[in-house]
């Protein structure tokens, strides 16, 4: 179904990653020289994991025109932002760079990226918001590149690829989420993997088909993780975003973690209520690719599995494949519960939107 | 979780007694010695000279210790020394009398099978615990139903085991570790599925705490036991996945999957989510022609323990409709921590033919038993 107002917050949304000629200005000297020199400019630090020529990776009909020189955001603008009357979108932008191991080269090509999105895309689109790229190969870097953005609000959220190289809640990483609490961005954990090591536990799929299904794995590891570690307890303000998750592994996801927390809690004494109660306060998921079948009376069950009407935020993942035309909400969706995943969610979920938002009060119902 | 039942059978439910299939008893051996008398010579040397080879940083003990005891009930621990599960005269006073246990199959973990580096000394050791499953376990209990052991990275020696041992009709099944080298759904594995499919015998996926050597969560290794718990699931999840995308369903039409202890509430979702991946990428896998959860739908069965507990009845009665009533067999994994009891499994109230399906008729059909 189409989303039956104007005003929604479109919380996943994505542009290319610029090329590596366009990063060129906004590094130093050393840099820059040894991208030319290397020939490393020549790359496109396209993710194994983002293959762009996938055909779920590029609407068939959002593909038509993706050629064309400079236009790509006018192209998100007319046919995500305007299509779907979004009052703001957040713009991952998914570079490769976060898969070396050079950890200073990743953070110059990133720093190189989010300057890049401040000049081209955010400050050419006031509906636009972005997300910070940094590394984890150096926790203290990204902590840096934190603190360098932390003053732009048009940066609303850290962006990090759900399979890394260590769980992601091992205490090496907690100066990022402290320097993202400190700064009030929320932690976007977004489908992909470093492919550092296997992407399932039982070793390599042949398939790319596999790799997407096997991400609902990679989200339940990570938020187990974060649960385990203590990261919810130890960052209290800090909300984890879950992009490109999927949503219909998340009921037995809770489940599990309810009954084996009862199991296993004096392991893990620090965790103290059930989880469910922790994932529901501090973890959001966006929208799309919803991974249900097209079924409303399934889709109606589904979301009372989920137990929450506050986890869900409203995304087109444009310009992925995954619905047509403008039936961007499932079948099954009440219209009150859209109002809170489309708006009233991602406002409590970005707090730097608050701060902003005069586009977010014209809300009005269209069909 | 450790408490002793001191009354185990209510009157009540003494009407129902010997009607129940166990999907997943645990024995082990003593120790190696148990299993001399069915090692050759030059491997009972192996085990005292050379020992264990593992793809693990410990040795003889689980990288990710256990809650309770070793991951066991203290109370399934032997009076007379030895591990949990490696007393029959127990299992038999302590599980299959008081619960009603009218068939249970067997699920031989320890002694390093699936951990074990040294493929030769993997085989050896497989035929010595299929022979020993026999005659110390089944010969004298005939309400146990063994699994046939096989050193599942040598596709070719596996295959040759299940042979010499399908040919004794009290084994019923074929157990494999999900934890493989590879994705179970490659090439590499294929004639084990030829073999299981010749020999008409299902092939049961239950998790070893030690595989192929892999992260067991695929986005890093866990640092606690909940972590590392949770992956039965997950694992268990990325087997089928491979199984069905690998096209080993259209290969082998025949073949019956039974994952064991991985959680079973998933099912659906991962049919839902496989079915939405394939229908943009049919392109990248042909020989997949049919929606993926219609394979799910047809060749998996899934056991209950650990059942996840959701938070109202009509959750899980949901799930189960979804999943399928003829799927569904109970577990109890004894004699694990988190042993299942079969009076209180089900935290919700289950119909008379619900309740036959899953505690019995479901199995019996699938293992052929009376």
């Amino acid at each position: 179904m189409k989303i039956p107002f104007k005003g929604a917050v479109d919380c996943d949304l994505h542009l290319s990653a610029p090329r590596m000629s366009a990063l060129l200005p906004y590094m130093d000297e050393y840099w820059s020289d040894q991208f030319s020199n290397r020939h490393i400019d020549r790359f496109a630090f396209t993710m194994s994991s983002d293959n762009p020529i996938l055909p779920l990776q590029w609407r068939p009909d959002w593909k038509a025109g993706a050629d064309e020189p400079g236009s790509e955001l006018d192209r998100l603008r007319s046919r995500a932002l305007d299509q779907f009357g979004s009052s703001i979108g957040i713009v991952n932008v998914i570079h490769g760079a976060i898969a070396l191991y050079h950890g200073d080269m990743a953070a110059a090509i990133l720093r190189a990226v989010n300057d890049w999105t401040a000049d081209k895309v955010l400050s050419q689109e006031s509906r636009l918001r972005g997300s910070i790229l940094v590394s984890l190969q150096d926790p203290a870097l990204a902590v840096a590149e934190i603190e360098r953005l932390a003053g732009n609000p048009g940066f609303v959220q850290v962006l990090l690829p759900v399979i890394g190289e260590l769980t992601i809640g091992r205490r090496i990483y907690w100066p990022v989420f402290e320097a993202a609490s400190r700064a009030g961005l929320p932690i976007c954990l977004h489908a992909g993997s470093l492919n550092r090591h296997a992407p399932t536990g039982v070793g390599w799929p042949s398939y790319y088909v596999e790799d997407y299904v096997s991400q609902s794995a990679g989200f339940e590891a990570s938020l187990v993780s974060l649960l385990a570690e203590g990261v919810f307890q130890k960052f209290p303000d800090l909300t984890f975003v879950l992009a490109e998750s999927g949503v219909t592994w998340m009921p037995s996801f809770q489940w599990r973690q309810d009954k084996m927390w009862l199991g296993v809690r004096t392991e893990l004494p620090w965790i103290d209520r059930m989880p469910r109660e922790i994932i529901r306060e501090r973890v959001r998921l966006t929208l799309q690719p919803f991974d249900a079948p097209p079924d409303a009376a399934i889709v109606e069950r589904l979301l009372d599995h989920l137990g929450s009407d506050e986890m869900l935020l409203f995304s087109t993942d444009y310009p992925h494949w995954h619905f047509d035309g403008d039936d961007v909400v499932p079948d099954g969706f009440p219209t009150d519960l859209l109002r809170k995943i489309a708006i009233d969610n991602p406002h409590a979920t970005y707090g730097r939107l608050r701060q902003g938002g005069e586009a977010t009060k014209s809300l009005e119902v269209t069909a | 979780m450790n408490q002793q039942l001191v009354d185990p059978l209510r009157p009540e439910d003494k009407r129902a007694a010997a009607s129940i299939v166990d999907c997943d008893v645990h024995i082990t051996a003593r120790s190696a010695v148990d299993l001399y008398p069915w090692l050759p010579a030059r491997w009972r040397e192996h085990v005292e000279t050379i020992g264990a080879h593992v793809r693990s940083g410990v040795y003889n003990q689980e990288p990710h210790p256990r809650m309770m005891a070793r991951g066991m009930r203290a109370d399934a621990y032997p009076e007379e020394g030895g591990p949990a599960g490696c007393s029959l005269p127990l299992l038999q006073r302590q599980h299959l009398d008081p619960n009603g246990i009218q068939f249970g199959m067997l699920i031989a973990l320890g002694r390093g099978i699936f951990e074990e580096r040294n493929q030769a000394f993997a085989a050896a050791l497989s035929t010595a615990i299929n022979n020993w499953q026999l005659e110390k376990w089944v010969d004298p209990e005939p309400r146990l139903m063994p699994a046939i052991i096989v050193p599942q990275e040598d596709a070719e020696v596996a295959v040759a085991e299940i042979e010499r041992c399908a040919a004794d009709t009290r084994f019923k099944q074929i157990l494999i570790s999900p934890k493989s080298l590879e994705p179970l759904g490659r090439k590499r594995y294929w004639p084990i599925y030829a073999a299981a499919e010749r020999a008409g015998l299902p092939l049961a996926f239950h998790p070893a705490a030690i595989g192929g050597g892999h992260f067991s969560s695929g986005a890093g290794s866990p640092t606690y036991y909940l972590e590392e718990h949770n992956t039965f699931g997950t694992i268990t999840q990325a087997v089928l996945t491979s199984l069905i995308f690998e096209g080993v369903f259209e290969r082998f039409p025949g073949l019956k999957v039974v994952a064991v202890e991985g959680g079973f509430t998933w099912a659906p979702m991962l049919g839902w989510r496989m079915d939405k991946y394939w229908s943009r990428l049919r392109a990248e896998v042909p020989h997949v022609t049919r929606p993926p959860s219609e394979y799910l739908r047809s060749h998996i069965w899934f056991t209950t323990q650990p059942m996840e507990e959701t938070r109202k009845q009509a959750h899980l009665r949901d799930v189960i409709d979804w999943l399928g009533w003829d799927r569904l067999m109970f577990s109890s994994d004894y004699p694990h921590w988190d042993f299942d009891d079969p009076r209180y499994a089900f935290k919700m109230p289950l119909s008379d033919e619900e309740r036959r399906k899953v505690f019995h008729a479901n199995a019996k059909v699938l293992y052929g038993l009376p």
